[in-house]
């Protein structure tokens, strides 16, 4: 019997041994998976780029009279400028001004080149997408800290990172991966729009359609 | 203690659930989401600012004035022009694919060629201009110096503005008057002008304010005239403005769009028009203001030597009386009755022809003129409404050319295809008769042939007899900006800027009212290693040096269209035309230069009677009909475009299936003669005619007449792209020329065909 008995308690301890791998091995899958996809899955979905010069937003800031419009402003037409061109550029940095190098390079490469700078642009919507500058700032008269967050008062530029499937900014996708904001322009995605759209009250439907919902931004 | 295989399943569980917790998987599908709306692949317009280039568009005569968008330097849309006298803000799908001319990077010719490979096969090595021009100076020099000048020859889309004037002025100080244009429906209408008002003019068609129009089978909305405005025209006939009534044996889409279509048997509407003439005289109904007294040879007249002629209206009330008309075209009687007095009775009534999109071919004489003498009777010459002949600007004041020996001994010899001559002394250009002079003889009198907006290896008829001809010419030298079916063919290739990327003066719109001309503007920097055709000229002028180098005083082109143009040119660059907007066709008194300073139904003295103008035969048909039962037509549409320019891949995508499926060509059939040749939809069949054979697919159709086929023009490519070439037949190789009896010009409108099961 004891043989029996032994055999019995054998068993008992192997089957607590087998119950307790399968505990560890659960949590080592849960945890393994959960370090990939909160941790190792973020930093490896966006592409990190460095843009091609330095820019500081603060020093140019000073020496203009309009805030961001001085650079970034409106057309005659109506549509958004965006980006300067070499052309606004030029204006002042026909020559190296200062001390800085990444001033130096700009004017070196491009400047000397009539080359246009490559600049990634944070905020790019895709494609598809309508947005009208004029009728959010000057119409609705935002901010364009509201969207764009505190960018003019950077000293450097941030490493833009690109999501590497979509093809999106970070600032357009989210920063945070959970998707909680803390800030408007922490993320600018459809829902993102809306939101402010249905919050305020403004443009449930296309101008040209009279058809709701999609048709604000998608023509 | 052991590790078993519930561990493992513990494990897959663990990371699923740790998985399923973690942003993961729903950033996953929501990326590949966003990832399938903007495949890489997409091509994205261009961010910028946008700006607005005005031009005009020479994808076809109409003439239409265009503002291109561009963002930065990059031209993103043609739109049409708004507020332009021709075309007033609307665009054709061929002038809004336009961009596709441009940046179709596979159909342009990037740098000067020269040819390799066999003739047509298209295999070229890239060559500088320097050696590209100095090879073909060379050339012209050695034939010049074996005293051969009038051998060098050359083919322009078109003889009007400066490019194809300097051509034409290139060979004059070169020495030889052998200088081609494509056949046109103008052709035969300016010879009409000029046999019945005496004046070199082109003819213009008040269709704004006609409210009755007869059309002898002109595509008003297929691409007749300048396409977009006949488009507006007959919007507002649509609004109940005018009618249009449509005589041809297809339904095509204008006679769909006409108020009555009377189908006719094909080649018998110069008999219908003289029918209905006979009907407005018997009938007394015609306009007896002008007829009496600004018209001459409508009564029967006396020539010099005191002979009685026939007149126009003894001529028409015997040999076209109704009973006779209904039956050579198949007509009721009743109808041409009625047609003839709707057309007398309406205010501003108008008869139109020139078949199709009246481009392909000149068309026969006695159709134009029968059509003619019924505006005439209705006495709408120069009248609101009504037909105009219309000045041809003469902006081009340039200095007479100073000839040297060999220029001047060149320049008198009889030119290729004696137009001009005894034997066709009103045609200016009959290049319709060349390919036959040159299969036939044994000497070779093209030795030089340039050419310059025109693709003749594919736009002529009887495309084997055209390149049997070209094979004979020993140098071809190519313009064109691409590679087309002729360019294949050249010896050399010196490209053209595309029309967006060049200035270039464009006169005269088809069919328009006013003196006109529109100015194309380079829209962007040119892509390639391409130039100016008439910079191309000025380079070769200053090879051969002497008095030919002379002849072209100007540094480059654009200072010799802005000279050229003097005091025209600010509007030019400002509007993108220029218009004499206060020309009024001269009234009668003084708008007849013939003799009898009258409108003439018979040329005395140019005609040899007035049957030889106007009298119908039916024997006007190639082949015989034991042979091939059926009739053979073409047909034109807005989204084939047929002539130099090939169907861009946007305009190739709107071309029904009923027309090409794949890489067939369907061809119209009654359902009755199908039933016959027991054929059914879709299935294929060999086509023949006395020129040629081709295997297409049958479309059975009720709108075509029993007895005709029709198949459409524009297909049939074996050059410029993939989007393009390869895709049905070209209508050229199964149809052969057919030589008008009075004018030389080419006459074809159909031939004889069979179609037999395949």
């Amino acid at each position: 019997m004891s043989k029996l008995d032994d055999k019995k308690t054998d068993q008992k301890g192997q089957e607590d041994g087998v119950r307790g791998f399968i505990i560890l091995f659960f949590i080592i899958g849960l945890f393994a998976s959960l370090i990939v996809g909160w941790m190792i899955f973020p930093s490896l979905l966006y592409s990190k780029k460095k843009q091609p010069i330095d820019f500081n937003h603060v020093l140019h800031v000073e020496a203009v009279d309009q805030g961001c419009e001085s650079c970034h402003y409106i057309r005659e037409d109506g549509s958004f400028s965006g980006v300067p061109k070499l052309a606004q550029c030029v204006d002042c940095h026909e020559e190296v001004q200062g001390e800085d190098p990444e001033e130096a390079k700009f004017v070196n490469e491009y400047v000397a080149e009539g080359k246009e700078v490559p600049w990634l642009v944070y905020s790019r919507q895709p494609d598809c997408v309508f947005f009208s500058h004029v009728t959010h700032t000057k119409m609705a008269e935002m901010d364009c800290a509201t969207c764009h967050g505190a960018i003019g008062e950077s000293e450097h530029s941030k490493i833009y990172e690109q999501n590497r499937i979509s093809g999106y900014s970070r600032d357009i996708w989210g920063k945070n991966i959970a998707g909680f904001k803390k800030n408007t322009w922490d993320r600018m995605k459809m829902d993102d729009c809306s939101e402010c759209h249905v919050k305020n009250h403004v443009r449930q439907a296309s101008v040209q359609t009279k058809k709701g919902g999609c048709f604000v931004c998608h023509k | 203690m052991k590790i078993d295989r519930r561990s493992f399943l513990s494990l897959g569980m663990g990371v699923a659930a740790g998985t399923a917790l973690s942003p993961l998987p729903w950033k996953l599908i929501d990326d590949i989401s966003i990832w399938t709306q903007m495949w890489p692949w997409t091509p994205v317009p261009e961010i910028g600012e946008v700006n607005y280039v005005n031009s005009t568009c020479t994808l076809c005569p109409g003439g239409c004035g265009i503002t291109v968008r561009k963002i930065g330097d990059r031209a993103v849309k043609v739109e049409g022009k708004e507020g332009h006298p021709i075309n007033s803000g609307g665009v054709c799908l061929l002038g809004l694919s336009g961009l596709q001319n441009l940046y179709g990077y596979d159909r342009r010719i990037k740098t000067p060629l020269k040819r390799i490979g066999n003739r047509g096969q298209g295999s070229f090595q890239k060559i500088t201009w320097d050696e590209a021009i100095s090879e073909v100076v060379n050339k012209l020099s050695e034939v010049r110096s074996t005293g051969q000048a009038h051998a060098v020859s050359c083919i322009s889309g078109s003889d009007q503005g400066t490019v194809a004037q300097l051509l034409k002025r290139f060979l004059t100080a070169y020495g030889s008057p052998n200088f081609f244009t494509m056949p046109s429906m103008q052709d035969s209408y300016e010879l009409a002008l000029y046999l019945t008002q005496g004046i070199q003019a082109s003819v213009a068609f008040d269709v704004e304010n006609s409210d009755f129009v007869l059309s002898f089978g002109s595509g008003i909305v297929e691409g007749w005239g300048s396409p977009v405005r006949m488009f507006q025209a007959s919007s507002r006939w649509r609004e109940g403005k005018g009618k249009v009534v449509q005589i041809e044996p297809r339904l095509s889409i204008t006679a769909a769009k006409s108020d009555k279509w009377i189908p006719i048997k094909p080649g018998t509407e110069a008999a219908l028009a003289l029918g209905l003439a006979s009907v407005i005289i018997k009938e007394s109904l015609y306009d007896k203001e002008f007829v009496e007294n600004y018209a001459f040879g409508f009564e029967n007249w006396k020539d010099d030597a005191g002979k009685t002629q026939i007149g126009f209206k003894q001529f028409v009330l015997e040999g076209y009386g109704p009973d006779k008309v209904a039956k050579i075209t198949g007509i009721d009687k009743s109808t041409i009755i009625s047609l003839a007095r709707s057309f007398v009775r309406a205010s501003k009534p108008l008869a139109i022809g020139g078949r199709n999109q009246g481009r392909s071919t000149s068309g026969r004489l006695n159709e134009f003129m029968a059509i003619y003498a019924l505006n005439a009777l209705v006495g709408n010459i120069n009248k609101t409404g009504g037909v105009w002949s219309i000045p041809k600007p003469g902006y081009i004041k340039w200095p007479k050319v100073e000839m040297d020996d060999v220029a001047e001994k060149g320049i008198k010899e009889p030119r290729i295809d004696a137009a001009g001559s005894a034997s066709y002394p009103y045609s200016q250009y009959l290049l319709n008769r060349v390919p036959g002079i040159l299969n036939s003889g044994q000497e070779n009198p093209i030795q030089v042939l340039f050419v310059a907006g025109a693709n003749p290896i594919y736009a002529l008829p009887n495309t084997k007899a055209v390149k049997e001809a070209f094979d004979k010419i020993p140098y071809i030298v190519g313009f064109s900006s691409y590679l087309d079916e002729t360019a294949k063919y050249a010896d050399i290739i010196l490209p053209n800027h595309v029309y967006l990327e060049r200035y270039e003066d464009i006169p005269t719109p088809v069919g328009f009212q006013k003196p006109f001309i529109g100015l194309a503007k380079p829209v962007i920097a040119p892509q390639f290693e391409t130039k100016n055709l008439g910079d191309t000229i000025f380079l070769l002028a200053k090879g051969l040096g002497g008095t030919i180098e002379k002849a072209f005083p100007w540094d480059d082109y654009e200072t010799c269209l802005k000279e050229t143009l003097s005091e025209k040119w600010d509007s030019l660059e400002e509007n993108g035309y220029w218009i004499d907007s206060s020309l009024k066709p001269a009234d009668w008194k003084n708008a007849f230069k013939t003799a009898s300073k009258k409108f003439e139904f018979i040329a005395a003295g140019k005609a040899k009677d007035i049957a030889s103008l106007f009298g119908f035969s039916s024997s006007t048909l190639e082949g015989d009909e034991a042979s091939y039962p059926l009739v053979l037509i073409p047909y034109d549409s807005m989204r084939l475009a047929n002539g130099f320019i090939g169907d861009p891949p946007f305009v190739m995508k709107a071309v029904e299936d009923t027309v090409l499926k794949g890489k067939d060509v369907l061809i119209e059939i009654n359902p009755e003669t199908a039933k016959q040749l027991g054929m059914s939809e879709g299935g294929f069949a060999k086509l023949a005619t006395p020129v040629g054979t081709a295997k297409v697919r049958v479309h059975l159709y009720d709108g075509i007449m029993p007895g005709i086929i029709a198949l459409p023009r524009g297909l049939g490519h074996t050059a410029y792209d993939k989007f393009l070439g390869g895709k049905g037949v070209n209508f050229n190789e199964l149809i052969g020329s057919v030589e008008d009896p009075v004018s030389g010009l080419d006459a074809t409108w159909g031939i004889r065909a069979k179609l037999t099961k395949a």
